[in-house]
C-alpha cells in the first residue's frame, strides 16, 4: 500500500529568526525628579554576551537591575524571555527564577555557610531536594575552583572567593540569563583575575550574560556586542571591533581614552 | 650552674628595670593593692573626698544590713507564731517557711498546691531544657505541645480526676510566669509582623503599624491593662465573657508587641540593602526571604534589646493586681494580710524582689550566652 506518489515539496529556506531573550524598549525611569534613564533601547539574543561600560552614575547598575525588577521603570516596556515585567508578580517570579545575578558587593549570605548559600534558594524556591542540590552545589564550587570551603562561612573568605562563591549562588538557580553588576570593581586587583576566568568560562559554555564592567581585557575576550551609556542614554552600541577601535561618538572616545589610557 | 629559679628571677628583674615610665612599679605582691589604690582612689583632693565617703556611706549601711539580715536574722519558728520574730532586731525569714505557699500560689485552694508547683517545675525543667542551641530541634517544639497541655490540665483540672480550678484562683508565681512568658510568646510574633508592616512599601499597613505602634507605647500598661479589662467586654456580644485572665494576657502582649516591634525594627534597619537585594534576585517570595535572610541575622542583633523587653514584661505583669489577678506580688502581699505577721512586710517584699531577680537574672544571663553563641562563625 506504499504505492501512493512521493509528492517533492519545495525547500523553503527559512530564515533562522532569534528571538531575543531579554528586550529593552524605549525604557524610562525617573528617581523622584531625576531622570535615570532615558530611551533605552537594548535587545541580547540567546547566547549574546552584552558588555556595559559608561561613566559612573550613568544609570548602567539601574539598567541591569530593571531587567529583574530590582528597580522599577515607569514608562516603555522590559521583556525577558518573551514575559512582559510589569505588575504581575507571576511573571517576576518566573523572571527572577531564570535570571541570575551577581552584584559588586557580593551580597553573600553571612549567617549562612558557603554551601548553605548555595543550596538556599533551589531548596526553597524551587523545592529541589535537599540532597540533590547539595550535589549541585558541590559541583558548582568544583566550577569556581573552591570545592574546599564548602562548610566555612562567607566571613572567612577572600573578596575573590566569596565573588565566586556569588556566581555559583546564582548558577544554583540553573539560570539561562547572567546579570553583571561590576562584579570586580569591589576586588583587590590580584583577585580580579580569577573572578574574570570563571566568567569567561561561563561565557564559553553559551550562557546568555548582560555584564556592567570596566574590564576592556574581558569585554575584548567575551563580548559580542558593546554598549556605553551615559546620562541614562545608551550612547553607542556595536560589536567589540568596531567599538574598540572606530567609536562613532566622542563620548565614547573620551571615555574610552580615559579608562585605557593608565 | 645556673638554676631555673636563678633565671627567672634574672628575667624579672630585668623586666622591672625596663619599666621605669609606668606610674606605679609594684615591689612585691603585698604593695600592689596599696599601689593601685594609691593610684586610682588617692590620686587627688577630690577624689580622695570621693573615696572617704563612699567609704563612709559603705560602713554606715553595710553593717546594720548585715546585722539585720543575718547575724540578728530569724530563721525559723515553733509551731506558726510570729513570736519569736517580735523579741528579735533582725529580719525575720521565718516568714518564708510559713507564708511560702501563700506567697507563690495565692487563693488557689490550699490542699491542690501541688498542681501550680509541678506545673512550675515542669515549665522551669521546660525552659532550661529549650535553652542549650543543640536542644533546637523538632522534638523540643513536640515535647513543649505536650507539657502545655500537661500544665493546663494541672491547673484547670476538670477532667481525669482532678478537681476543677477557675482561672480566678489562680496566683502568684504560676500566674506571674505564665503571663510573661505567654505575653512574650504571643508578642514575639506580632512585634516582627508589626516591625516589618512600619516598613511596608504599601502605605495602608504601614500607616496602620505605625499607628498601632505610636498609640500603644504612648500608654502606659495599667491603661492598656484598664482597657482590656473593662472596655473590651463593652465590644462583646451579650452574653459573650472573656476570662479576666485572658483579658489580662491580651492587654500584657499587645503592649509588649508595640515595644518589641521597635527594637526588631532596629535590627531589620541594620541589615544591608543588598540582602534583601540578593534574596529578591534568586526568586525567594517575601516571607521566605525575610525568614531565611533578614530575620535571622536582624534577631541576632538586637537580641540584647529583646531580652531587655522580656525581662520588662515579666516584671509589669505585677500590675496585673489593678484588675483584680494575684500575681507573684499581689499574692506576697496578700498573704502578709495575717495581723500577726504583718509587721514583716518588709521581709515579704524583699523575698518577692528576689524571686523576680532570680528569674531576670537568668534572662539576663541566657542571652549574653545565646549572643555568644550565634556571634561564632561569621565573623569577618
Ligand atoms: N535609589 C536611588 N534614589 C535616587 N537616585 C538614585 C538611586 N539609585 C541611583 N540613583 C542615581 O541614579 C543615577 C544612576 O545610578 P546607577 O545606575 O547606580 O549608575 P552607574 O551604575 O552607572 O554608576 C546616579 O546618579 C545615582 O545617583
Ligand atoms: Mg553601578
Amino acid at each position: 500500500m506504499s504505492d501512493a506518489p512521493v509528492v517533492e515539496l519545495p525547500v523553503v529556506e527559512l530564515p533562522v529568526v532569534e528571538l531575543p531573550v531579554v528586550e529593552l524598549i524605549d525604557v524610562q525611569k525617573w528617581y523622584g525628579a531625576f531622570h535615570v534613564l532615558k530611551d533605552v533601547n537594548l535587545s541580547v539574543k540567546k547566547g549574546e554576551k552584552v558588555v556595559v561600560c559608561g561613566p559612573s552614575g550613568s544609570g548602567k547598575s539601574t539598567m541591569i537591575r530593571c531587567v529583574n525588577r530590582l528597580e522599577e521603570h515607569q514608562a516603555g516596556r522590559i521583556l525577558v524571555n518573551n514575559i512582559e515585567l510589569a505588575d504581575d508578580l507571576k511573571a517576576i517570579d518566573a523572571i527572577r527564577k531564570d535570571v541570575g545575578m551577581v552584584f559588586q558587593s557580593f551580597n553573600l549570605f553571612p549567617h549562612l555557610t558557603v554551601l548553605q548559600n548555595l543550596t538556599l534558594a533551589p531548596t526553597w524556591v524551587k523545592h529541589v531536594p535537599k540532597k540533590e542540590a547539595e550535589d549541585l552545589a558541590m559541583q558548582l564550587l568544583e566550577r569556581v575552583r573552591i570545592p574546599d570551603q564548602a562548610k566555612k562561612f562567607p566571613g572567612q573568605l577572600s573578596g575573590g572567593q566569596q565573588q565566586r562563591v556569588a556566581i555559583a549562588r546564582a548558577l544554583a538557580m540553573k539560570p539561562s540569563i547572567m546579570l553583571f553588576d561590576e562584579p570586580t570593581s569591589a576586588l583587590d586587583p590580584e583577585m580580579v583575575k580569577e573572578v574574570l576566568d570563571v566568567m569567561i568560562e561561563l561565557a564559553g559554555e553559551g550562557m546568555t550574560m548582560i555584564c556592567v564592567t570596566h574590564e576592556m581585557g574581558f569585554a575584548r575576550a567575551v563580548a559580542d556586542t558593546m554598549v556605553f551609556m551615559a546620562e541614562g542614554r545608551v550612547i553607542e552600541m556595536a560589536p567589540p571591533e568596531q567599538f574598540f577601535s572606530d567609536p562613532k561618538s566622542e563620548r565614547t572616545r573620551q571615555f574610552l581614552g580615559q579608562i585605557i589610557g593608565h | 650552674m645556673i638554676k631555673p629559679e636563678d633565671d627567672i628571677h634574672a628575667a624579672t628583674a630585668a623586666a622591672d628595670v625596663e619599666e621605669p615610665s609606668s606610674a606605679v612599679v609594684p615591689e612585691t605582691p603585698l604593695w600592689k593593692p596599696l599601689g593601685w589604690a594609691k593610684s586610682n582612689l588617692f590620686d587627688s583632693v577630690p577624689n580622695t573626698i570621693l573615696t572617704l565617703l563612699a567609704l563612709f556611706l559603705l560602713w554606715e549601711t553595710i553593717p546594720p544590713l548585715l546585722s539585720w539580715g543575718l547575724f540578728h536574722a530569724t530563721w525559723s519558728v515553733a509551731d506558726g507564731s510570729a513570736a519569736a520574730c517580735r523579741d528579735s532586731a533582725g529580719a525575720c525569714w521565718a516568714l518564708m517557711g510559713e507564708k511560702n505557699r501563700l506567697m507563690l500560689f495565692g487563693v488557689y485552694p490550699y490542699d491542690q498546691h501541688w498542681r501550680p508547683l509541678l506545673a512550675t517545675c515542669i515549665v522551669i525543667a521546660m525552659l532550661a531544657t529549650s535553652a542549650p542551641r543543640r536542644f533546637w530541634r523538632r522534638e523540643l517544639g513536640y515535647a513543649w505541645g505536650v507539657a502545655v497541655v500537661v500544665v493546663a490540665w494541672l491547673m484547670w483540672g476538670g477532667i481525669l480526676g482532678l478537681p476543677y480550678v477557675e482561672t480566678g484562683l489562680w496566683g502568684g508565681l504560676p500566674l506571674t510566669m505564665g503571663l510573661a512568658l505567654l505575653g512574650i510568646v504571643l508578642a514575639f510574633p506580632l512585634s516582627i509582623v508589626l516591625a516589618l508592616g512600619r516598613r511596608s512599601n504599601l502605605p495602608a499597613i504601614k500607616a496602620i503599624c505605625t499607628g498601632y505602634i505610636e498609640l500603644v507605647r504612648g500608654v502606659p500598661l495599667v491603661s492598656v491593662l484598664f482597657m482590656a479589662s473593662v472596655m473590651f467586654p463593652l465590644f462583646l456580644p451579650e452574653g459573650v465573657t472573656i476570662d479576666k485572665l485572658l483579658r489580662a494576657l491580651a492587654g500584657i502582649t499587645l503592649f509588649t508587641a508595640a515595644y518589641l516591634a521597635e527594637a526588631v525594627r532596629g535590627g531589620l534597619q541594620a541589615i544591608p540593602r543588598g540582602q534583601e537585594e540578593a534574596a529578591d534576585a534568586l526568586g525567594l517570595p517575601y516571607w521566605r526571604k525575610m525568614r531565611l535572610i533578614v530575620l535571622p541575622q536582624a534577631l541576632r542583633l538586637v537580641i540584647p534589646p529583646i531580652v531587655n523587653q522580656f525581662i520588662s514584661c515579666f516584671k509589669d505583669t505585677s500590675l496585673v493586681t489593678i484588675v483584680g489577678l494575684y500575681d507573684l506580688l499581689a499574692a506576697s502581699k496578700a498573704a502578709l494580710a495575717d495581723p500577726e505577721w504583718r509587721p514583716y512586710f518588709v521581709e515579704g517584699y524583699v523575698i518577692a524582689a528576689a524571686i523576680y531577680w532570680v528569674f531576670c537574672f537568668s534572662m539576663s544571663r541566657y542571652s549574653q550566652w545565646l549572643e555568644r553563641q550565634l556571634a561564632t562563625g561569621h565573623r569577618r
